[in-house]
């Protein structure tokens, strides 16, 4: 679902290709026929942002058809009536207008979900950059309670990660309303803990994500900053307003391995170490895998480890902190998150990495989660949450006629810091992949320089007339921001509880340039 | 008689009971006796395609491939008959005629096991042609192409399911083709180099250790390995990066990794430059 795995998460798609060559099949929802579209045995071409349709007019179907896991529903979940209730207004006919996908493929989309006996659901950014990103995985989380589809091998709910420690970073804290070992920063007895070791009172007021600072930098409740391995100025949507409140901060700090056009911005710059091969630390991946990373080279120059950075810092400050190792931060872990007690860097080196919740020393790790749903009693219940559609922020308009739509390219990486630097034969940098019939309609040839405008601004750059694409959508990555600046035209609406913005939808006009009246 | 999931079979006038399954290559090991093996890899399903691991099976007219032959109760197989040692020198004899330069362990363990005359057939057709070099990443020397299907293996079905390369031509005409011979930038080849990684001869190597070859400057003794994990997406891909001099030379994955069972993409594999190499704009040069 929304998921260009074959591009995104080469080696996580050959484990699933092996599923299919012993006889798994493959179904892919995307709005593109992208590589991993083409190597599955059904594709469902849905239109941009419609997918809370297409999800609950297949529990529709299933609920109808009785073929809903009915015995795991009783024991394992609650609210199954109010989401029946709810998705019994969505039949497959209703579902067809709003995601163009025929009524009678959606009814057997849903028989062939329903055949499974287990089935895994994999998702990206094609469910999450989305101004309702939350409801979309819940439409998709009912689907697999319906069919009892979670805590089996097999089955299950599975978000790819984007990025090498994304799951890592929750897992240390790094959220708003977390602590190391994802623990609930609200909870009386897990901040006493917390409290116990450092030796300092914790506010049990959840600070703000990403998104809620950035709106502070806009109306001047946040002066100062300090951004770690990031690069919002070319990452983030709608940039000509993320420049404008970046200009506004008293003081930025920006700790990276380059001068990034975030970096070049900053008061002062932390030249860090590059993790993976120049440090010493762990990474969890997207199967909560916690491995070591292990440095290989002397970082250059002034660089230094993150750690030591951070930790510098804190004594720069004031604070009588003494210099730890990885390891002892690790241990540090170990000690206050219960889902880490098990893990040690010894343990890690001998087992290829432990996938958390490892509660013990002897402990083998956790493959699959949530295996509780099938105990005699299950406490607590997990709830269907029934979610309604909503359409892009953005629908096409005469003036904006197309919709815009974003995403990686197999050889490259977000902005390009990393990617940008390797020698890749294919490095022609960015295309404005623009569908066949629209080309033909506005008369554009292959490699045509054109201009690409949303509500926002504008980017130029050579066109790609691209098979892959349904009429009425544009494609563009964002590997390349020296030559085409994507996240001016992206929107910057966003999802409240999840803070991210929709850059999977932005509605834009096309042109050739120079136009030719000028 | 079959018994439960387990085959009786008399290997080398030894009984042995292995599991239903087992390839005969694999039950030759545990009674003892070591097959050799070419084309043959842990990661990728059996080609057969170099015989170098034929063994006698009575009742069969010719000689079997240990590798890929499944046990079959009652099976009788004789693993050094002269006829096997025959067949197995005749193969290493005829591989060292038109391969140019034969310093793959396998073969040269071949050559020793069977006492192959190494100019025993050394005056007829080679497989000599320039190296192909036609992107920064791989090159292709096919004068070293043992035609092993490796490469199409782990480009196909087994790993990365890009099926951009397959063996084209017949008899002493096969190759190794990116379809209708095109470069490998203007053919299907995505460049994640499994193919490299699992290349018995060097016929595919990295543009990197081929250069550093060509200068001389190669040297597996001060190669470094560190383990490590990859900085790219979430997958959490195994990495063992080797280092040169303070430079990573090359990247690979271990077989035994459970997320990557060796098989990397292109990021992982090639994208490490950005640690490296000078960078006029970096932070780190800019550095005192």
């Amino acid at each position: 679902m929304g998921s260009n795995a074959a591009e995104a998460h080469p080696i996580i798609f050959q484990h699933i290709l092996r599923g299919v060559h012993q006889g798994a099949k493959l179904v892919v929802v995307d709005p593109r026929t992208t590589l991993t579209a083409k190597r599955a045995q059904e594709h469902y071409a849905l239109n941009i942002g419609s997918d809370i349709a297409l999800f609950n007019s297949l529990a529709h179907v299933l609920i109808r058809d009785n073929l809903q896991n009915q015995s795991f529903i009783e024991r394992a979940t609650t609210g199954f009536e109010g989401f029946k209730a709810a998705v019994m207004q969505w039949p497959p006919e209703r579902a067809a207008a709003i995601t163009g996908i025929d009524a009678d493929r959606i009814e057997h989309l849903a028989h062939v979900y329903a055949a499974a006996k287990r089935s895994m659901i994999c998702w990206t950014l094609g469910i999450t950059e989305h101004h309702n990103a939350v409801d979309n995985v819940f439409a998709l989380i009912n689907l697999a309670l319906l069919m009892g589809n979670v805590g089996r091998p097999g089955a299950g709910l599975n978000p790819l990660r984007g990025q090498n420690n994304v799951q890592g970073g929750g897992d240390m804290g790094a959220l708003p309303n977390r602590l190391p070992g994802f623990q609930d920063l609200t909870d009386p007895a897990v901040r006493n803990r917390f409290e116990q070791a450092w030796g300092v009172p914790l506010s049990p007021k959840p600070g703000w994500n990403q998104t809620q600072m950035f709106a502070a930098m806009a109306d001047g409740r946040l002066k100062g900053l300090y951004v770690i391995g990031e690069n919002p100025i070319e990452s983030e949507a709608n940039r000509h307003h993320m420049e404008q409140i970046w200009s506004r901060l008293d003081a930025l700090v920006v700790q990276d391995l380059f001068l990034t056009p975030t970096a070049e911005r900053a008061d002062v710059v932390l030249p860090a170490a590059a993790s993976f091969a120049e440090s010493e630390g762990t990474y969890t991946n997207s199967e909560r895998r916690v491995q070591r990373v292990q440095p290989a080279l002397t970082p250059p120059g002034l660089a230094r480890d993150d750690v030591w950075i951070v930790q510098a810092l804190a004594r720069a400050m004031g604070h009588p902190w003494v210099d730890k190792s990885a390891e002892q931060v690790f241990a540090e872990v170990q000690e206050l998150a219960p889902n880490f007690r098990g893990i040690t860097y010894t343990r890690l080196a001998a087992a290829q990495g432990l996938q958390w919740p490892v509660p013990n020393d002897t402990h083998p790790g956790t493959p699959v989660l949530h295996t509780r749903l099938w105990e005699d009693t299950v406490d607590p219940r997990v709830a269907f949450m029934p979610v309604d559609y909503s359409p892009p922020v953005e629908p096409p308009t005469p003036a904006y006629p197309l919709t815009l739509t974003t995403g990686r390219r197999l050889a490259f990486y977000n902005t390009g810091v990393q990617s940008n630097v390797y020698p890749h034969p294919h490095h022609q940098g960015e295309q404005v992949e623009v569908a066949v019939v629209d080309a033909g309609r506005m008369g554009l040839t292959e490699g045509m320089r054109v201009r690409v405008t949303s509500r926002r601004g504008s980017i130029i750059g050579p066109v790609h007339i691209s098979p892959s694409l349904p009429p009425g959508v544009v494609f563009l990555s964002f590997h390349f921001p020296d030559q085409v600046r994507t996240n001016v035209l992206t929107l910057d609406a966003t999802d409240p509880r999840s803070g991210t913005a929709e850059f999977k939808a932005a509605a834009v006009r096309v042109e050739k340039w120079p136009s030719q009246e000028a | 008689m079959e018994t439960g999931d387990f085959r009786q079979l008399t290997i080398d006038g030894e009984v042995c009971r292995v599991a239903a399954g087992t390839p005969l290559k694999d039950a030759c090991l545990l009674a003892g006796k070591e097959i050799p093996t070419l084309c043959w890899h842990e990661r990728l399903t059996p080609a057969s395609t170099c015989r170098a691991c034929v063994v006698e099976l009575e009742g069969s007219r010719t000689l079997v491939s240990a590798c890929s032959r499944l046990v079959e109760e009652g099976m009788v197989v004789h693993t050094d008959s002269p006829r096997v040692l025959h067949a197995r020198r005749g193969i290493a004899e005829l591989l060292l005629s038109v391969v140019e330069d034969a310093q793959v362990p396998e073969l040269q363990e071949l050559v020793q096991s069977t006492g192959a005359d190494v100019a025993h057939f050394r005056f007829g057709a080679t497989l000599a042609q320039p190296t192909r070099d036609d992107n920064d990443l791989y090159i292709r020397d096919y004068s070293q192409c043992i035609l092993c299907y490796r490469c199409v293996e782990a480009c196909g079905e087994d790993a990365q399911n890009t099926f951009a390369i397959h063996v084209a031509g017949r008899g002493f005409g096969a190759h190794i083709d990116t379809g209708f011979d095109r470069s490998l930038v203007d053919s299907d080849c995505v460049f994640c180099g499994n193919c490299v990684q699992v290349c018995p001869t060097g016929a595919l190597m990295d543009k990197t250790e081929w250069t550093l070859r060509q200068t001389g400057e190669w040297d597996e003794s001060c190669i470094q390995v560190s383990e490590t994990t990859c900085s790219y997406c979430g997958v959490g891909c195994a990495l063992d990066l080797h280092v040169l001099n303070q430079r990573i030379v090359k990247v690979t994955s271990p077989y035994s990794h459970p997320v990557t069972q060796g098989m990397l993409c292109v990021k992982g594999r090639y994208g490490y430059e950005y640690v490296q190499r000078p960078d006029t704009s970096s932070v780190h040069s800019s550095a005192p």
